[in-house]
């Protein structure tokens, strides 16, 4: 969560300082309770994982390497995307951790055939896969048809929807008409919860609950966060349609300092404690951000300008 | 007072809901945030209960266009970004598109597609996506290249009784300005001879236009003259006015942004060499973009398109012919 919240202040930081970031930046403040309460519950290698526009802190916790946000933030050619795909659209697919197309709701049935191909092969054993969409992203016929697929098949996946109330500008009752999004897991035969996202304790409890279901084998399970979104769509946006009353409201809290106010006051650690691991995850993010700063963005004369694994199916050129 | 080219965009949907009203607008983010490149700024305001911020649903979102249009409504429907239109694409090319064959109903929509690459955008931000539309019959498609153009073509496409693709492509929405919108442009279905000349012909729509003309001012410097014609629409093309072309300077070059795998370029290339065989000098030669997903990284994503400098390296060697 903190080194998430580090590391995307940093990112923002160096996009409106203007230079190497070029494109958006997309931060999930706010929102990293919710996920890292997913990331954490997900086991590298054998567990497969769809994060999404605002999952920095599920990615963390799941164990993607800072090198591999930042070289992709900064269009590295060493990073996983090799400056081809950028910001959040990354992943290394065969270790588990897919690279989100834009188009939303795509990965909901992509983490699906993974698990049935596992079952298929008989290497499903107790793994799970989990994804997350937010509020806008259930509004589309992907999110219904993979997760309708999800259940149908039975298959242990867990989606978690963060319902930050917005779609880049546009309100939850412009995107959906019942009451709460949870009640959507009745009509596809999934078992929901909602929980208060901005509640680190909360979520924990949520995600370890959903992930163990799915792993008994009881099919897809749906984890409904209600909170705000603390920073603009992206960094390009302030923002400004969230009116007040929702910036006030009781989904406002920010996750981070609600945590950490329960982490001193349940004596689990004291205030300097806590400073030392922020110290230390600046110098972290720091370490990788001045590194990569100094890596080869790509050359278009040694990229390779193939799209097709089969090189033998690959055509020349069609340039004049 | 000079006026861009996605403030015309916004003028011309002015025009459109204050002078019928059956027009509405359905899109994302498009109502009081006006949408996420400002094309319907305000318009919710000046039109109260005709701008619609949409779920994210693109296939909903096209479907109820055409339900629409049966009931005499002329939606216009604002894709966020072109590349998004692919999840609404069967209800483009199976419902809206043979609407009118079927059952003799005319399907008056307009969907409206940011589209084409800018630096940083990656492969789901970038695509231009006429020529797949193009194959479908029953669509008419749009690739304004100029202030006026991207105005008049849009009132056009509006009044259409035909589903219409209007291409707007994002790199030219605020760099390309206009002193006014002037007069009314040609009508839909005419290509333009935005530069007159001799020796070769290059035959371009959209943002494209505009490295053509560059490249064809460098080539002046050598002492050729190349005209270039926009094609304006790429459904219909104006096959006469670019044939007519070729006739005046035997060569061609056809650039498009677009993947290089059949398309627009292609299709120029068919239809002079079966219909104008007679009068090329020289093989005619095609520009696209490399067969990859469009690059995020500028260093890629420039050297992906067709460029000024490439542009002219092909008529080069076209002339040399
Ligand atoms: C199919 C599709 N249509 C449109 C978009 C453009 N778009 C990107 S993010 C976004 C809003 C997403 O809102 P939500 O799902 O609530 O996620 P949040 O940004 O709030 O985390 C939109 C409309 C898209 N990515 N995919
Ligand atoms: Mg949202």
């Amino acid at each position: 969560m903190l080194l998430s919240r580090v590391l995307e202040e940093k990112l923002g930081s160096l996009y409106r300082a203007g230079g190497r970031i070029v494109g958006g930046v997309y931060l999930g403040k706010g929102q990293e309770a919710f996920s890292a309460a997913l990331g954490i519950q997900l086991r590298k290698g054998r567990d497969i994982y769809g994060p999404l526009i605002r999952d920095q802190a599920g990615r963390i916790a799941f164990g993607e390497s800072l090198l591999d946000a930042v070289r992709t933030y900064l269009g590295a050619v060493t990073g996983p995307m090799r400056g081809r795909d950028g910001n959040i659209h990354r992943g290394r697919p065969k270790e588990g951790l897919m690279a989100m197309i834009s188009h939303l709701g795509s990965l909901v049935s992509v983490v699906a055939g993974g698990l049935f191909a596992r079952r298929l092969a008989g290497t499903l054993h107790d793994s799970v896969g989990a994804t997350s969409i937010g509020d806008g992203g259930t509004s589309t016929g992907a999110f219904h048809e993979g997760l309708n697929m999800a259940a149908v098949e039975k298959l242990p996946l867990v989606i978690s929807v963060a319902n930050n109330q917005y779609a880049y500008s546009t309100p939850n009752c412009r995107q959906y008409a019942c009451v709460d999004l949870v009640d959507r897991a009745k009509g596809y035969g999934v078992q929901g919860v909602a929980v208060d996202a901005t509640d680190l304790g909360q979520c924990l409890e949520a995600f370890d609950a959903a992930v163990k279901r799915a792993r008994n084998g009881e099919g897809p399970q749906m984890v409904v966060g209600h909170l705000l979104r603390l920073s603009g769509h992206g960094e390009h946006d302030d923002a400004s349609y969230i009116p007040e009353t929702a910036r006030k409201g009781p989904s406002s809290v920010d996750c981070l300092p609600a945590a950490e106010r329960r982490i001193i006051d349940e004596g689990w650690m004291n205030e300097n404690e806590l400073k030392d691991l922020f110290t230390e995850a600046r110098g972290k993010v720091d370490q990788a951000v001045a590194k990569v700063s100094k890596e080869a963005t790509p050359d278009p004369f040694k990229e390779k300008w193939q799209a097709l694994s089969s090189e033998e199916l690959a055509e020349g050129h069609h340039e004049a | 007072m000079s006026i861009t080219y996605l403030e015309a965009i916004r003028e011309a949907q002015y025009e459109a809901l204050r002078n019928n009203p059956s027009v509405f607008l359905y899109g994302q983010d498009i109502g009081s945030f006006g949408g996420a490149f400002k094309a319907t700024k305000n318009l919710n305001k000046e039109f109260p209960g005709r701008v619609f911020d949409s779920p994210i649903s693109e296939d909903a979102m096209v479907g109820m266009a055409v339900g629409a249009a049966v009931e005499g409504a002329r939606p216009i429907v604002e894709m966020q970004f072109a590349d998004f239109s692919s999840v609404g694409f069967n209800q483009i090319v199976n419902q809206a598109a043979t609407l009118y064959w079927r059952t003799s109903t005319p399907c008056p929509i307009t969907i409206r597609m940011p589209s084409g690459g800018t630096a940083g955008s990656g492969p789901f931000h970038s695509q231009s996506m006429e020529a797949i539309y193009a194959h479908y019959p029953g669509l008419v498609i749009v690739t304004p290249a100029t202030v006026e153009d991207a105005y008049w073509m849009l009132l056009d496409s509006i009044a259409i009784n035909d589903p219409v693709i209007y291409c707007e492509h994002k790199f030219l929405y605020y760099h390309l300005k206009a002193d006014e919108i002037g007069t009314r442009t040609l009508p839909i279905g005419k290509a333009r001879i935005a530069r007159p000349g001799r020796h070769a012909t290059i035959v371009t729509y959209s943002a494209m236009v505009h490295e053509a003309l560059r490249a064809a001012e460098e080539l002046q410097l050598d002492g050729y003259s190349i005209e270039v014609v926009d094609l304006r629409s790429v459904k219909p093309m104006d096959t006469d006015t670019i044939l007519a072309s070729v006739a005046r300077t035997g060569r061609l070059l056809a650039v498009g942004e677009a993947f290089p795998w059949g398309g627009v370029t292609a299709e120029i290339i068919a239809r002079v060499a079966s219909e104008g065989f007679h009068l090329l000098d020289a093989p005619p030669m095609r520009l696209n973009s490399k067969d990859t997903p469009i690059p995020y990284h500028p260093n890629l994503w420039k050297a992906h398109r067709p460029t000024i400098a490439t542009i002219a390296a092909a008529l080069r060697r076209l002339l040399r012919y």
